[in-house]
């Protein structure tokens, strides 16, 4: 049972993640993501001191918050003439510095494992549950993940052709009306929730990796957009159950299994995509 | 520690040597990458060397700063290789390609420190300040080995300045006039790898490319000319390296890199605002200045003054 | 701004030759920056409708940043536009834009009917999907333009005037009043070419107006009966027999140019 509750989380989060992904990826954003994960910390301390608990209700939208705060700075830098890589660079580091300042300085009262941070431990998921009104409802964070990988479905699904236009051609999107700002904050608070949300079960090392492996293997499988998104979240799934196994044979960290094989896999879809791996040109050209 | 006693303690003085000298190797190569837009090749670098420095550990068995030296540097190369296979060989973008390399490696080393943690049996001494680094508990042989490095990657980049230089605005020019973009990438990637190895022990793998960024772009922000772009980001880097080991004699609970960090971006802030390039204060003066021509403009228009 | 016979705009002058009512663009005392710096300087125009407009200027003359600040896609430091008598934002329906090919990723996984399908997407509002008459509708486009055997290739496989082609099926399926393009024959094989200028004159005998951007001036005789000559500021308006001519010329180019005379009129210009 324990089994299917961890293979459902993690599942969830890769599939969240994937989701999102496409979308940085198409958008030259891989590293944008990777900032949000580390910016996040200094608002899960902040919310942990202000609130003493480390649940996701107090500490999601805190957190989230600083995720998109984030973005705003750089994208302030960005037109303040500072180059996109190192806009990026600057904000997140100094983000993650006051939020490992924080917690060195707050440990007692924050308990907050800076490795845990990093890879989580969701082994432990089935194990802390949630009670509501006095009922129990099963392992929360399962809870959090789930109702996060609805949100982003619904979103996406609503408001497809606006991202997809955003990522493909904003100038188009602007001359049309489309709110081309909005739509981008849009996605980069969802990432921000996502990771938040993922981090408590599975750290900040999976939600990076989830966030660009899977979509960059469906990227390199398909030239449909469509196509690339499911592709991506199945891949993302795959890669959760296949890391999972190969950690419990291993004995060593989940998260990092799981990120290792999407990495795998990436280099699989590199070498050997019936369209595009490198392995496979000779033969598409003869034929 | 008050600052008397700082000079008076050789542990601390070296320590603060050490920190300054980092910062001052990442100011002056993270110029070079900060013109390439490379800037964050050094995350990436930083993230990589952790399953090296594991590598390392489990091939001798011991903690020893050379070898992890060693692996950190093999593991950032191979990263390096990763990315630049995936940008030249497939649709996928750079950064896309810089996300991946670290994420994959970065995972491929928690694996590696969780399984020599299992085996182990707790928690491996040494091996956890390479994540978030903690400069005061870095021995005498540490910090020497901090400092030569950082000693040597300045040589080096003082050294090869012009061809940084020059590969850095034009390779295409650069190749046309005999010099071999590919060799000078190589080398300027070696001393990226050397400066994250160097620092990480003190600043930590999250935090070490923040010396690559913060102090170059800062420094952008007061000079037109690249020279003096260079030598004015190794200064905004010592500084912040100083300011981080010096708080870090305080109390062994302060976490020297990120104070280090925070101190870096603070200058860069500083810089953001107040400097006569790209700072808010001037251009706020400068569009002043612009609305009040643009109405003149107009008063002459409409007055039909003929234009020439 | 010169003042001649007829067509030609003087400033102040703005409402007298075309009511702004019915004039497709008006462009009033315009000045708009383009990374932070201003590169238009008072900008008057009023272009008439029904013709074939080339925006004629040097490099950095500030001919893209035109279109783009009609668009509101560049910050607007004082003046205003008008398209059909109202802001722009109340007449993106009537506008059709078809933007430089460096503008867009051409690794996106999407194929050319695809990309003519997103031009719909005005028309569909916030929350309606594109279906079956919108695909039609863009088949048809594709058609126009010579595509439709491409429509369902990835558009990282086209070559750069197929590209084009696709980027003006995409504007034709906008189905727009005024059309505003950038650079649209830059770059472009001959087949392509004579596809682009067909459809143009196709457009012009459909009554639409047709603003573009232009580089290449020894075919702005046989494109356009109409010109705007650009540098920074207006430096004249009017069809093209009127306006086209070496003094002009020479002032938007401030002297670099060679002009070549044939009996006695320019036919050739190079700048």
């Amino acid at each position: 049972m324990s089994d299917l509750i961890i293979l459902l989380t993690g599942g969830l989060v890769a599939a969240s993640c994937s989701l999102l992904g496409s979308f940085l990826v198409l958008r030259r954003m891989a590293m944008v993501g990777d900032a949000i994960s580390h910016a996040v910390l200094p608002g899960i301390a902040a919310a942990f001191l202000a609130s003493g608990s480390r649940d996701p209700i107090v500490v999601l939208p805190g957190a989230a918050l600083m995720g998109v705060l984030a973005v705003f700075c750089i994208q302030w830098l960005r037109q303040s003439g500072v180059q996109e890589d190192a806009a990026t660079g600057v904000v997140f580091t100094a983000l993650f510095a006051a939020g490992v300042l924080m917690v060195s300085l707050f440990a007692r009262h924050i308990d907050l494992d800076l490795e845990h941070v990093l890879y989580g431990e969701i082994v432990f998921v089935p194990y802390d549950e949630l009670h509501l009104f006095g009922k129990w409802l099963g392992p929360r964070a399962l809870w959090f993940v789930g109702a996060t990988f609805a949100l982003n479905a619904a979103v996406v699904a609503i408001f497809y052709k606006q991202f997809k236009l955003c990522s493909f051609d904003p100038l188009l999107a602007a001359s049309l009306g489309v709110p081309v700002t909005f739509f981008h904050y849009l996605l980069m608070a969802l990432v921000s929730l996502t990771t938040v949300a993922a981090f408590d079960s599975v750290g900040a090392v999976l939600v990076v990796g989830m966030l660009v492996l899977p979509p960059a293997t469906a990227y390199l499988l398909t030239d449909s957009l469509a196509r690339m998104i499911g592709l991506g979240m199945a891949i993302g799934v795959a890669d959760a159950a296949i890391g999972y196994g190969v950690s419990v044979a291993l004995d060593a960290s989940t998260a990092g299994c799981m990120v290792t094989v999407a990495g795998v896999a990436l280099a699989l879809a590199f070498l050997f995509s019936p369209k595009h791996g490198i392995l496979m040109r000779p033969k598409i050209k003869r034929a | 520690m008050p600052l008397s006693d700082v000079w008076s303690d050789p542990n601390v003085r070296w320590v603060l040597l050490g920190c300054m000298l980092l910062g001052l190797s990442g100011g002056v190569i993270g110029s070079f990458t900060y013109i390439r837009r490379q800037s964050l090749t050094g995350d990436v670098l930083a993230h990589a060397a952790l399953p090296g420095v594991c590598l390392a550990y489990m091939a001798i068995g011991a903690k020893s700063v050379w070898a992890f030296v060693v692996g950190a540097a093999l593991a950032g190369w191979a990263a390096v290789l990763c990315v630049g296979l995936l940008v030249r060989r497939s649709r996928l973008k750079a950064d896309t390609a810089l996300a991946a390399a670290l994420s994959v490696f970065f995972a491929f080393g928690v694996v590696l420190l969780t399984f020599i943690q299992r085996g182990e049996g707790g928690n491996v001494s040494g091996l956890d300040a390479f994540l978030f680094g903690q400069a005061a508990t870095m021995t005498a042989g540490d910090v020497r080995a901090m400092a030569t490095l950082s000693a040597v990657v300045l040589a080096a980049g003082v050294l090869f300045f012009k061809e940084f230089k020059l590969t850095g605005f034009d390779p295409e020019f650069a190749r046309s006039i005999g010099f071999s973009a590919g060799r000078i990438d190589a080398l300027l990637m070696s001393l990226v790898v050397v400066t994250v190895v160097a620092g990480i022990q003190a600043v930590g793998v999250v935090l070490m490319s923040a010396f690559l960024i913060a102090p170059a772009v800062a420094a952008r922000c007061w000079t037109e000319r690249f020279g003096r772009m260079v030598a004015l980001a190794g200064v905004f880097g010592a500084v912040s390296g100083w300011a981080g080991g010096y708080a870090g004699t305080f109390s062994h609970q302060l976490p020297t890199g990120a104070l280090a960090v925070l101190a870096a971006s603070a200058l860069f802030v500083l810089s953001l605002l107040f400097s006569p390039r790209c700072g808010l204060l001037a251009r706020a003066v400068r569009r002043f200045v612009q609305r009040r021509m643009t109405r003149a403009e107009f008063r002459r228009a409409a007055v039909g003054v003929k234009k020439p | 701004m010169t003042t001649t016979e007829s067509g030609t705009v003087a400033p102040g002058d703005v409402a007298a030759e075309t009511e702004p009512e019915a004039s497709p663009l008006v462009v009033r005392d315009l000045t708009a920056a383009y990374r932070g710096e201003p590169v238009l300087r008072c900008v008057n125009l009023a272009l008439p409708e029904g013709r074939l407009i080339g925006l004629i200027g040097p490099n950095g003359a500030g001919k893209s940043t035109l279109l783009k600040a009609v668009l509101g896609l560049v910050p607007v430091l004082s003046g205003e536009v008008l398209v059909f008598g109202m802001p722009y934002r109340k007449r993106r329906r009537l506008v059709g834009y078809v933007p430089q090919r460096e503008s867009v990723d051409w690794d996106f996984p999407t194929d050319a009917l695809d990309v003519v399908v997103m031009g719909l997407y005005g028309r569909l509002g916030w929350f309606r999907r594109p279906g079956k008459k919108e695909r039609e509708i863009a088949m048809e486009c594709l058609e126009k333009v010579g595509m439709a055997a491409y429509a369902d290739r990835q558009i990282g496989q086209l070559s750069g005037g197929q590209q084009q082609r696709v980027f003006l099926a995409r504007a034709l399926a906008q189905d727009a009043r005024l059309y505003l393009m950038d650079e649209p024959f830059a770059g472009v094989d001959a087949a392509t070419e004579k596809a682009i200028v067909g459809l143009l004159g196709e457009l012009k005998s459909r009554g639409k107006t047709v603003v573009v951007v232009h580089h290449d001036l020894s075919t702005v005789r046989d494109y356009f009966d109409w010109v705007v000559l650009l540098n920074r500021e207006v430096v004249a308006a009017g069809p093209t027999d009127e306006v086209f001519r070496p003094e002009l010329l020479q002032r938007t180019y401030g002297g670099r140019l060679a002009v070549f005379r044939e009996n006695g009129a320019p036919t050739r210009a190079e700048g």
